[in-house]
C-alpha cells in the first residue's frame, strides 16, 4: 500500500503526521518512508537516518558541435520549451529550459548534437529506525523537481506500506508524487486558506483517482468551513491534532511526538487501520 | 517601481500574511499572486475581477489509435516514461517535448496545447491585483507564473506603481525560479524551526544564485528562542539584514478569518511588529 500525505498549502503538518505514522506503523509492520518533497525536505531532521546509497539524478543537455553543425535551425524549431537557439553562426542552449528529452538531438541532420548529463539532484537512501528511508535533494538553481520524484519512487518495495511525504501546492511535483498512490491523506488548517487550498488539493487527488482523507491540524484555531466542506463532499475527517503550543515546540526542535508522548501512539495507529479500511 | 518578492523555502511560515500586511501598509501599488498552486492573497483582498482568461501553457502528445501501428518507437524514445507498454500515453508523465512525434514512423501523434491554468485581474480593496490558478490536474505551473507577472506589469504600467508586491511559492523549484526572474529585493519569512531554518538555507542559495538582495523576517519568533538565535547568526553570516521578528498572535489567524490583515486589527502585537518591519524595509529601499 502507498499512502501519501498531502496538502495544498504549505507548513500545514505534513511531515508530522507522516513521520509519526511511520513511526507508529513501523512497530506493527514493515513500512519504508519515502519524502517526496525533493525542493524542501524535512522528514530527515525528525528521523536522523543513516544514508548509505547516494545517487545522482540527471537531466541531458544538447551539446552543439560547431564543425558539424549548418546552423539550420531545426533543432531550434522542435524544441517545445525555447531551450536552444539559433543566432547567427552560433547555437545557444539555455540549460535551465531543456527539460532533456533529446528532440534536438533526433532531429539534427548533420548530428551535430550530442548529449551530457547535467546534475538536477540526489537521492539519498539509507534507513531509519529500522525501517528504509529515502530522500531526494532538487540541487539549488534547478527547477524541474518531478525527475527526482519518479527516480525516489521506483525504490517503492511493494512488499512494504509505503508513506510518501509529498511536496505542497497542485503543480507538478505534487502530481508526480500522487500518481499511483492507493491514498491522499491531505492535512489542512481549518482556516479559510487551508479550506481553499484543501479544495486545490481534492481537486488535483480527484483528477488522478486517488481516494482521500482529511487531517485537520491546529484544529480550533480559526473557524469551521473546513468541517463544512468535508461533510458536503463526504470526505472522511480521519484525525485532528489539537493546536497546542507544546507540539509546536516539539516541532520546531525536530522532535518527534509519538516519542514525546507515547499516548499519541495508538491515535496513529488507529489512524493507519482506519486508511486500510478505506483502500482494501 | 520597485518590486518585492515573498519568498520563504518551507510553506506555511507567513508569506501571505506578510505579503497582506505590505499591502494595507504601501501606497502606490500592484498586488500579484504567483503562488498559482494555492493562491491564498485574494482572500484577504475581496477582490472584484476585471479581466480573466484561460492560459494555455502545456501541450500533450495525442495518439491516433486508428493510424499507430504498434511499433513502439515512441515508447524508446521517451524519457519520462510516458508511454505504457501497450503504447498508451500516461497525460500526467508527458512532458509534452514531442519526441514521440519526430520518432513516429507514420505520423499518428500530434502534440496539442492544452488549457492549464485560468489568470486574472482584478480591483480590490487595496488595490489592483494579478492572480492565476492552475486547473486540477494540471502541470506547468512555472508558465503560469510568468503570465501572472506579465499581467502585474501591466497593470504597473496603468496604474503608474511604485510598488508591485508579489507572493510566492514555496520551495525552491520551478514556480519559484519563475517568481524570481527580474524581482528587485526579496522579502525571505522564515519561522524558529529546524525545518523553517533548513528550508531558508535552500531559498538562500536560490536567491543569492540570481544574485537578487534579499530581508529576513522571522515569524513566530518566541516559539522557539534557540532556533531563532541559529536563523540570525545564519543570517549575518549570509550578510542578510534581518527585519525584525513578528511574535505568535492569534488575531492573525482572527484577522485571517475576517478576510484581513493583522495590521488592521486594533491592538494586534503581530499587526503592529508587521508595521516596524514594513518600515524598516523602506528606510532600506524606499
Amino acid at each position: 500500500m502507498r499512502i501519501a500525505i498531502a496538502s495544498g498549502k504549505g507548513g500545514t503538518g505534513k511531515t508530522t503526521v507522516a513521520v509519526n505514522l511511520a513511526v507508529s506503523l513501523s512497530a506493527e509492520e514493515a513500512i519504508q518512508f519515502l519524502d517526496c518533497d525533493v525542493e524542501e525536505p524535512n522528514a530527515h531532521l525528525f528521523l536522523n537516518p543513516q544514508f548509505t546509497d547516494r545517487e545522482t539524478v540527471v537531466k541531458l543537455l544538447p551539446e552543439v558541435d560547431a564543425d558539424r553543425c549548418t546552423c539550420c535551425g531545426a533543432c531550434a524549431e522542435a524544441c517545445e520549451f525555447g531551450a536552444i537557439a539559433v543566432l547567427g553562426e552560433t547555437v545557444l542552449v539555455y540549460p535551465e529550459l531543456c527539460h532533456g528529452c533529446g528532440r534536438c538531438r533526433m532531429v539534427c541532420p548533420t548530428e551535430a548534437i550530442r548529449e551530457v548529463p547535467h546534475e538536477l539532484g540526489v537521492i539519498e537512501s539509507g534507513s531509519a529506525r529500522e525501517f528504509p528511508f529515502s530522500h531526494g535533494l532538487l540541487r539549488v538553481g534547478e527547477a524541474m523537481a518531478t525527475p527526482i520524484i519518479h527516480k525516489l519512487k521506483d525504490s517503492i518495495d511493494g512488499e512494504r506500506t509505503a508513506i510518501l511525504d509529498a511536496p505542497p501546492g497542485t503543480g507538478c511535483p505534487t502530481i508526480a508524487a500522487l500518481v499511483d498512490v492507493d491514498l491522499a491523506l491531505l492535512v489542512t488548517e481549518p482556516t479559510p486558506f487551508g479550506l481553499h487550498d484543501l479544495q486545490a488539493a481534492v481537486g488535483v487527488a480527484r483528477a488522478l483517482d486517488v481516494p482521500v482523507a482529511v487531517v485537520i491540524n491546529r484544529d480550533g484555531i480559526g473557524d469551521d468551513l473546513v468541517e463544512a466542506y468535508c461533510r458536503e463532499e463526504s470526505i472522511p475527517i480521519v484525525l485532528r491534532i489539537p493546536f497546542d503550543r507544546q507540539i509546536a515546540t516539539l516541532y520546531s526542535e525536530g522532535s518527534i511526538l509519538v516519542d514525546a508522548k507515547p499516548e499519541w501512539k495508538d491515535t496513529f495507529l488507529e489512524l493507519a487501520t482506519t486508511l486500510k479500511g478505506m483502500v482494501s | 517601481m520597485k518590486s518585492i518578492l515573498f519568498l520563504s523555502g518551507k510553506g506555511g511560515t507567513g508569506k501571505t500574511s506578510l505579503a497582506g500586511a505590505f499591502s494595507v501598509l504601501a501606497t502606490e501599488k500592484v498586488l500579484a499572486d504567483c503562488d498559482v498552486d494555492a493562491a491564498n492573497l485574494h482572500l484577504l483582498l475581496a477582490p472584484r475581477i476585471v479581466h480573466e482568461g484561460i492560459y494555455q501553457g502545456a501541450k500533450l502528445a495525442i495518439k491516433d489509435e486508428q493510424m499507430c501501428t504498434g511499433c513502439g518507437r515512441c515508447r524508446e524514445v521517451c524519457r519520462f516514461h510516458a508511454v505504457s507498454p501497450d503504447f498508451q500515453i500516461d497525460s500526467y508523465l508527458c512532458e509534452g517535448c514531442g519526441a514521440c512525434v519526430t520518432a513516429c514512423p507514420v505520423d499518428a501523434i500530434d502534440l496539442e496545447i492544452q488549457d492549464t491554468g485560468r489568470w486574472y485581474t482584478a480591483e480590490s480593496r487595496l488595490g489592483p491585483l494579478a492572480s492565476a490558478e492552475l486547473l486540477p490536474g494540471e502541470e506547468t505551473s512555472g508558465k503560469l507564473v510568468a503570465q501572472v507577472k506579465q499581467k502585474a506589469a501591466e497593470l504597473c504600467q496603468e496604474a503608474a506603481a511604485e510598488w508591485l508586491l508579489i507572493d510566492g511559492s514555496p520551495g525552491i523549484g520551478c514556480p519559484v525560479i519563475a517568481s524570481a526572474s527580474g524581482v528587485d529585493v526579496v522579502v525571505l519569512v522564515t519561522e524558529p524551526t529546524l525545518s523553517g531554518l533548513h528550508d531558508l538555507r535552500r531559498v538562500v542559495g536560490v536567491v543569492q544564485h540570481f544574485g537578487i538582495p534579499a530581508y529576513l523576517v522571522i515569524n513566530k519568533e518566541d516559539l522557539n528562542h534557540t532556533v531563532a538565535e541559529q536563523i540570525e547568526t545564519y543570517a549575518a553570516e549570509e550578510k542578510i539584514s534581518v527585519l525584525g521578528g513578528i511574535p505568535y498572535d492569534p488575531s492573525v489567524t482572527a484577522a485571517m478569518v475576517a478576510g484581513r490583515s493583522a495590521v488592521e486589527q486594533e491592538g494586534s502585537p503581530a499587526g503592529e511588529a508587521m508595521r516596524e518591519i514594513f518600515a524598516r524595509l523602506m528606510e532600506q529601499i524606499g
